[in-house]
């Protein structure tokens, strides 16, 4: 491949933020043929959002240059790049939230009739284009009120509506469940047959194998290989990525039984029906289930987060009273929620701020906080973790999003709770901190301590729990133990 | 180029300092009568009343709330405080339950705002017609005077040189510096402003931490209302109107964001400071009073334009 029939082609492209030590990719030299699928990986803080930000002029380049269909490329904002037949479905959702799905989709390029909007027409046609992908859904509607799934369903129907000719996905699956992540496949083929080049990046490698051509893998802002994607197996591509081996990345399971610590009897909420179960101390508990079946909802409940109607819990064969998150984290309950942006981070703050917060009591005395063991503790977990960044008072808004996952963990394992809830805890990490991730929640339980997981991702599922409960609108269908758990029992149970 | 952008990011965090200090150059330059102790201290004591607001709605401000009703507390700690002097109540137990009364305003404003999720602009705007009616009714829109001597004290009176109100002012700007900082209140302050929800996920009391700071920002602002009612020795129902506008400009100025979670109280000083120096600079220049308001407008404008362009670039 050279640049000629490249439709973009990048030489030598740095980038280095503000205030930051070092560049967050240099040297950024490959072409992307037209027509192909163009898989990035590497690990979480390697530069794959930053590279596609810089070719969408989200932000600009501190070296280098961009050839898109043999003219340098210089775009000041996503608006013009998407103008110039360049979309991007970002890792972060960049609508306007207030704005509806048709307005969203039709921006900048609104239909007009004798100078005034023609809102009918772009109603019908946006109607159009996301029925050609799949989707049933009132245009009308704002964007702050769609799941996930339909959010991204609107961004490609954005870049769709714009023409665009070369479309970045941004670890799109990320929010999706398996069922939408093929119905988004089915899309992405079809869009690519009708002439658009993709570049997708993801951590799901399996996603990268099925779906492109040829594969880059960036390591520390570098670009180290290019892969042809049947010229090369998963095992070579991950030691490319993190630079080591990585065989198994589940850890073995043993589980020894503890007596009960939690006891959940009848938890009703607005969509929670009735839900019942026991937790031991050194479980590892999973819930499966379809989005919608009430998983989240049942652990928010729990939690004191959003109000039950009915329901008693147990802790220690006592009965707690749990009206507020603060109850809960006092009787050794802990949520890491699945909305990093929204629920899990202040995100102009610092790391240390935001992996202070849960402790704060923990490490104050009368009012007053001790900086000094909460920074010493905190750096603790921040190298087992290995959280990329310059240190700790770097604000979370300048990480990658698998280092912010990163941060949510860490301040809830700075807690220290005795029963520990992981809503979707790997979205978007990458897979060498899985594992290391999956060996964290191992070690806690065989602590003793009680760990409750919700996945999407079903191997990971089936990978870490000792025991399954299945639910399907807002009520347990079943369970599943040992060897009971694969992944045609959970998906009977789960519809 | 490196050391172009360092000095981008210098300026950019030090803006209203430099500010100041130009300010400062300007009119010493300008007035001969300008650069002296005795007008330094004058500018400072002329401030303290706004200064001490300031601190108060710092508070508020960096929850993501604000507080309109700030005149109005400064008026009706002032009535009410003079009426129960007049009446023959001892000073101390007169200043105590005005100040208690501005509590109550505090959580009122808490109430309303957080209890109901209504925006906070239009509950204390609300308080604000409240008092200041109350204010009214209360001294049937006469002013009220005739205070024993010692009540004095607190507004014009000196330790050494210094008058009191400054070193109250000094005094509450080292105990919120400390507060912000060091304590868990002041951190979970910072993070409700960052974000509510999460900050409400790590089990951090939303409620209580909120109605601490209204009420914190109302006890202050009543405290400010004591030591005008000291100094100018009358209870004006009046008294407050229009302290709202200048005590959120300096906050605004000195890099608290009206979003929430973000400033620092020392930067707040510096910015109502700003505005002293710009008023007490002007009045030496003999500018009249309206081009003074047309300045500060001017420079209130700039000033936060400048900001936001240098925390983009
Ligand atoms: N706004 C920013 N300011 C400063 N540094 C940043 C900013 N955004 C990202 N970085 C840094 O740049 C590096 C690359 O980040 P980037 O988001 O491109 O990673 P990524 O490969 O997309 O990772 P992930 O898989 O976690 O999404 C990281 O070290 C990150 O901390
Ligand atoms: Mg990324």
């Amino acid at each position: 491949m050279d640049a000629k029939n490249s439709i973009l082609s990048l030489r030598g492209v740095k980038k280095q933020y503000e205030g930051a030590p070092i560049p967050a990719i240099e040297d950024i030299t490959l072409d992307v043929g037209y027509g192909e699928i163009y898989g990035l990986v590497g690990e979480n803080g390697a530069g794959k959002s930053t590279l596609i930000k810089t070719i969408a002029g989200a932000i600009g380049l501190t070296d280098g240059e961009i050839i898109y269909k043999g003219g340098k490329l210089i775009c000041k904002s996503p608006a013009e790049a998407i103008n110039k037949g360049i979309g991007v479905v970002y890792q972060e959702f960049n609508l306007f939230p207030n704005l509806t799905v048709y307005e969203n989709i039709f921006f900048g390029i609104e239909i007009k009739k004798n100078g005034f909007l023609d809102r009918k027409q772009m109603i019908r046609k946006s109607q159009e284009i996301l029925r050609q992908l799949g989707f049933e859904l009132d245009v009308t509607k704002r964007v702050s009120a769609l799941s996930p799934a339909y959010q991204q369903a609107t961004e490609i129907a954005k870049c769709i509506n714009h023409n665009v000719e070369l479309m970045i996905m941004d670890e799109p699956s990320a929010p999706l469940t398996e069922k939408e992540v093929g119905k988004m496949f089915e899309v992405v083929r079809k869009l690519n047959q009708s002439g658009v080049t993709i570049i997708y990046i993801s951590h799901k490698l399996n996603e990268i194998f099925d779906l492109t051509d040829r594969i880059s893998v960036l390591r520390d802002g570098h670009l180290v290989h290019t892969f042809r994607t049947e010229e090369v197996t998963e095992q070579e591509l991950i030691r490319e990525m993190v630079g080591r081996e990585i065989t198994e990345i589940y850890p073995e399971k043993d589980f020894r039984s503890g007596e009960v610590i939690l006891k959940v009897e009848n938890l009703t909420g607005a969509k929670v029906h009735g839900v019942s179960f026991e937790l031991k101390r050194g479980e590892v508990l999973g819930f499966g289930g379809l989005v919608g079946a009430g998983r989240t909802e049942t652990m928010r409940l729990l939690f004191g987060a959003d109000r039950k109607t009915g329901g008693t819990v147990y802790i220690n064969d006592k009965k707690a009273e749990i009206d507020s998150p603060t109850d809960a984290i006092q009787n050794g309950i802990g949520l890491i929620p699945e909305d990093r942006k929204q629920q899990g981070l202040v995100l102009n703050k610092s790391i240390f701020f935001n992996c202070l917060l849960p402790s704060i009591g923990k490490y104050s005395r009368s009012g007053f906080i001790r900086f000094k063991e909460a920074r010493s503790d905190i750096g603790k977990l921040y190298d087992i973790l290995k959280v990329k960044a310059v240190n700790q008072g770097q604000l979370v808004s300048r990480l990658s999003g698998g280092n912010q996952q990163k941060v949510v963990l860490e301040k809830w394992l700075l807690r220290d709770c005795e029963i520990l809830i992981l809503d979707e805890p790997t979205r978007g990490i990458d897979v060498g901190t899985k594992q290391e991730i999956y060996q964290l929640i191992k070690d806690l339980a065989a602590q003793g301590k009680a760990v409750i997981v919700i996945s999407s991702e079903m191997p990971e599922l089936i990978g870490v729990s000792h025991r399954v409960i299945v639910m399907h609108e807002g009520k347990i269908t079943g369970e599943l133990k040992g060897d009971e758990i694969t992944q045609e029992t959970i998906l009977t149970l789960a519809s | 180029m490196r050391n172009m952008k360092n000095l981008k990011t210098f300026f950019g965090k030090y803006a209203i300092y430099f500010v100041l200090f130009f300010e400062i150059v300007f009119f010493s330059i300008a007035s001969p009568y300008f650069l002296s102790a005795t007008n330094f201290v004058n500018v400072l004591r002329q401030t303290s009343i706004v200064g001490i607001m300031a601190v108060g709605m710092a508070f508020v401000i960096l929850t993501g709330g604000v507080d309109l009703s700030v005149g109005g507390v400064t008026a009706c700690v002032g009535v009410i405080c003079a009426k129960l002097m007049i009446s023959g109540w001892n000073p101390v137990f007169a200043i105590l339950a005005s100040l208690a009364f501005s509590a109550l305003v505090g959580i009122v404003n808490a109430f309303f705002s957080h209890e109901f999720k209504l925006n906070p602009m239009i509950v204390t705007l609300a308080t604000l017609q409240i008092l200041e009616g109350i204010a009214y009714i209360v001294t049937g829109a006469i002013p009220v005077y005739g205070f024993t001597e010692s009540f004095k004290v607190i507004g014009q009176g000196h330790v050494g040189s210094i008058p009191i109100p400054i070193i109250i002012m000094i005094a509450l700007y080292v105990i919120a510096y400390i507060i912000l900082k060091y304590t868990k209140f002041g951190q979970s302050i910072y993070g409700i402003g960052g974000n509510e929800e999460a900050v409400r996920l790590t089990g951090i009391n939303i409620r209580k931490n909120k109605y601490s700071a209204y009420v914190l920002c109302s006890v202050v602002t009543g405290i400010a209302g004591i030591i005008l009612l000291s100094r100018t020795n009358t209870a004006q129902p009046s008294a407050g109107s229009g302290y709202e506008m200048d005590v959120i400009a300096g906050a605004v100025l000195g890099g608290i964001s009206m979003s929430g979670g973000e400033g620092k109280i020392t930067g707040v000083f510096a910015g109502v400071l700003v505005m002293a120096v710009l008023s007490n600079g002007m009045l030496m220049m003999d500018v009249s009073e309206y081009w003074q308001w047309v300045t500060k407008g001017i420079v209130m404008l700039a000033a936060i334009t400048y900001d936001r362009i240098l925390k983009k670039g």
